[in-house]
């Protein structure tokens, strides 16, 4: 993975020290609130219903194990004991103080993390394919090209007064692990007819309370471009994206009200103009970051045999792992979705397990994934047993990858002051309620927002969850048939909502539908792309 | 009952105006009735308190109990922590807030 | 109007008042114009050879319309005075001057300490803009 040189951690030290500043004239009295917000924002610092919470960036989700280490110190440190793995690949720590958050950023500079721009109107954590580097199926890591996005867009003086907060996500697979076309920009790196590496660009693509699925914009740019065009990307959004109305303010409502065709030509013009200006990095720049992400040093002529007599380890493997390109190694995943658990929480000894796993077993190094979950990227066969053993004794080792236990869910009315709704409770009781049924549904997405900013991406969800304030007492409206993956779509509202209870049994309702109707192989987003709806509603509502 | 609530500004923690000052626990909140601009611009500006707000409550047997659920949530801790929470061995705070 | 209380030219101020975009094209004289944020500025590029002094308001320092505008004008081009008036705050003066601003009438006077520990706080910057720094990249790769 990439590892800083002297200029970066130059720019993450001085960014350490302004903020320090800042913090400073803050608490003298220099500073009002209303003038130190948004400079707290663009350092991940938020005011929540408890108390002050830190988004810290995991960049593309990747993460080395002195890195997931540091993670688990500062949760015991500076929070209470546990961090919570975010739908963006991030961690969030709710019960940090101002005073103390200029040393603990000190502490993650020292391990070359931060948390900055994951907040503020500004571009923000850039999202990558959790199997990165590792996965059978992809074209190229996608997470060099990442990666110099990362730098260009951080501190990048025409793009911190954006209209609104702007994410991009960038993979490199016809299978989407990253929800690309829900993101402002959504860049798929891809082979042209000549056998050229570029990317292509999708522009406008959202959730929240108006979701939008991205339309290609540009079908193929060069890599010695990738630069220039994103600039041109953001300075159209700059100068012409909404101000008047916070929720009309993000990309995909200018790219819907221009047109993709307009928006597309006033890119173009811009980068036309662009390209004349010397901003783009030499090739040699993006040699130089690719040379991080070169293959780990992994065994060859390993066996691809593995012991799965264990009918526990047996049941994780078939759905917490993935095959590698590598013969002998395979992808595991970690469900942070214990049964009754909170989704993506983890303590403080949970991390610092996991961190340790990486470092023997993984070439040091983790990933986040969207749906809350953490990845070894590569491990022996030969060690799996013994992993998935010391998962299990720390409560880690749950069976239930993209099963309807994997859910997804936003930390919700328990801790986000923009929540209507608690989220939590509701994916507590459904992970009960359907431990007897898991292995019958299979594959299942199902994610729960507490509110219609929809962090838990409810609107992607094969069955989505979103909870609401009716007439001051938490509702929770249904959604089925929306899909993150390649064949995006956004779920549609079954009819009126329901109670925390009523909730859970109208998805058992829908589970019980798509039971009794699918036909050979399908799962439940392919049954109801068959019946409809119909049939879900009248079960639900009899 | 009209109360304000807000957040410490070093700390980030939850607090209620009791009438002198700034309490942890929502039980001492006050009842401000309508005068209370002047006592958020004070006591912001002095940096006692920041992001404060009003809201309704009633007075109950235990003390206030804030209107809103997600007040009450504020003000006791999230739900699904109770050993988070400012009542860990209340078996009854989890009522109290729903 | 408030006084220019940053400035990082070796040229005399223009003193002349800044007309609107919009007028400008008409008062064939006007030598300084104001940009404001809702304004296209490139519709000065025909006219750059005329000004001297290109403002650009911020009514809100949140709206950040006008780095844009500055970044345009200076890569068209323009060698000129590009003076940032409004809400101009301390934390944004680096990267202000980062996109081609060159001087600075906030409309209320900032501490001179903390402005020049803003205009001094980066040693280095990852991208190439209208300031001429040098990027990292550059640094680089010689």
């Amino acid at each position: 993975m990439y590892k800083y040189d002297q200029y970066d951690h130059d720019m993450v030290q001085t960014r350490v020290e302004e903020f320090r500043d800042q913090v400073r004239r803050r608490l003298s009295g220099e500073l009002t609130e209303d003038q130190f917000r948004p400079l707290r924002l663009q350092n991940g610092l938020y005011l929540q219903l408890h108390a002050y919470m830190l988004r810290v960036a995991v960049p593309y989700g990747t993460l080395s194990s002195t890195q997931m280490r540091l993670l688990g110190d500062i949760a015991d440190k500076y929070d209470r004991g546990y961090g919570h793995f975010t739908t963006r690949q991030n961690i969030q720590y709710n019960w940090i103080k101002l005073e103390e958050t200029p040393d603990l950023l000190a502490e993650l500079a020292g391990v070359e993390m931060h948390a900055i721009q994951t907040s503020g109107n500004c571009i923000r954590n850039i999202s990558s394919d959790q199997y990165a580097g590792a996965a059978a199926d992809e074209l190229i890591d996608p997470r060099p090209y990442a990666e110099l996005l990362r730098q260009w867009s951080s501190f990048h003086p025409e793009f911190l007064t954006l209209p609104r907060k702007f994410k991009i996500a960038v993979i490199a697979s016809e299978t989407d692990r990253a929800a690309m076309k829900l993101h402002d920009i959504g860049i798929k790196m891809v082979r042209n007819a000549a056998g050229e590496i570029g990317a292509q660009f999708y522009v406008g693509g959202g959730m929240g309370r108006t979701p939008m699925i991205a339309p290609m914009i540009r079908e193929f740019v060069p890599l010695d471009q990738l630069i220039t065009y994103s600039e041109a990307c953001l300075r159209v959004y700059n100068r012409y994206g909404r101000r008047d109305n916070k929720y009309k303010a993000r990309i995909k409502i200018l790219v819907h009200e221009l047109g993709k065709e307009e928006y597309t030509r006033q890119v173009e013009e811009e980068f036309q103009h662009l390209l004349g200006q010397g901003i783009e990095p030499p090739l040699a720049e993006l040699e130089r970051i690719g040379q991080y992400f070169a293959d780990p040093a992994f065994e060859t002529g390993l066996s691809d045999d593995l012991d799965v007599s264990d009918p526990d380890f047996r049941l994780w493997v078939e759905h917490n792992t993935a095959p590698h390109k590598q013969a002998g190694y395979i992808i595991a995943t970690v469900s942070l979705k214990p049964v009754g658990g909170i989704p993506g929480d983890a303590t403080a000894d949970q991390i610092r397990l996991m961190a340790d796993i990486a470092r023997d077993h993984s070439f040091d190094e983790l990933r986040v994934t969207h749906a809350q979950n953490i990845v070894f990227p590569h491990i022996k066969k030969a060690d799996l047993y013994a992993i998935w053993q010391q998962l299990e004794a720390a409560g880690i080792g749950t069976a239930n990858l993209d099963t309807i236990g994997d859910i997804i869910a936003c930390p919700g009315l328990d801790y986000c002051s923009l929540a209507n709704a608690r989220s939590i409770p509701i994916a507590q009781k459904l992970s009960e309620r359907f431990v007897p049924k898991q292995e019958e549904i299979g594959e299942l997405k199902l994610k729960i927002s507490g509110c219609i900013n929809a962090c838990g991406h409810h609107h992607a969800g094969h069955i989505g969850i979103l909870g609401v304030d009716r007439k001051g007492k938490e509702n929770y409206q249904l959604l089925l048939g929306g899909s993150e993956g390649a064949d995006t779509s956004l779920g549609t509202i079954t009819g009126p909502g329901f109670d925390e209870d009523g909730i859970v049994d109208a998805v058992e309702k829908a589970t019980e539908v798509y039971l009794n109707k699918r036909e050979d192989g399908e799962r439940f987003l392919d049954t109801y792309r068959r019946i409809g709806m119909a049939p879900f509603k009248e079960a639900i509502y009899g | 009952m009209k109360i304000l609530t807000g957040n410490d500004l070093k700390s980030g923690a939850v607090t209620w105006w009791t009438g002198e000052g700034w309490s942890l626990h929502v039980n001492d909140a006050a009842d401000v009735g309508e005068h209370f601009a002047d006592v958020i611009a004070r006591e912001e500006a002095a940096r006692n308190v920041f992001a404060a707000y009003v809201i309704d409550g009633e007075r109950t047997a235990e003390g206030v109990r804030p209107a809103h659920i997600k007040d009450r949530i504020r003000a006791l801790g999230p739900t699904v922590r109770p050993d988070l929470t400012l009542k860990p061995a209340d078996p009854e705070a989890l009522n109290w807030v729903i | 109007m408030s006084d220019v209380q940053f400035r990082f030219r070796d040229d005399e101020p223009v003193s002349d008042p800044a007309v609107t975009v919009d007028s400008f094209a008409e008062q064939t004289n006007a030598a300084a114009v104001r940009v404001e944020p809702g304004d296209d500025a490139r519709a000065l590029l025909p006219h750059l050879d005329r000004l001297r002094l290109i403002e650009v308001n911020f009514p809100a320092w949140t709206d950040g319309r006008g780095y844009s505008s500055a970044r345009v004008l200076r890569e068209a081009g323009f060698t000129g005075e590009i003076r940032a008036v409004g809400d101009v705050v301390i934390d944004m003066l680096g990267h202000l001057k980062r996109c081609g601003f060159d001087s600075f009438a906030p409309q209320k006077a900032l501490s001179e300490a903390d402005a020049q520990a803003a205009f001094d706080r980066w040693n280095n910057v990852y991208q190439a803009t209208a300031d001429g720094r040098q990027p990292i990249w550059a640094k680089r790769h010689g």
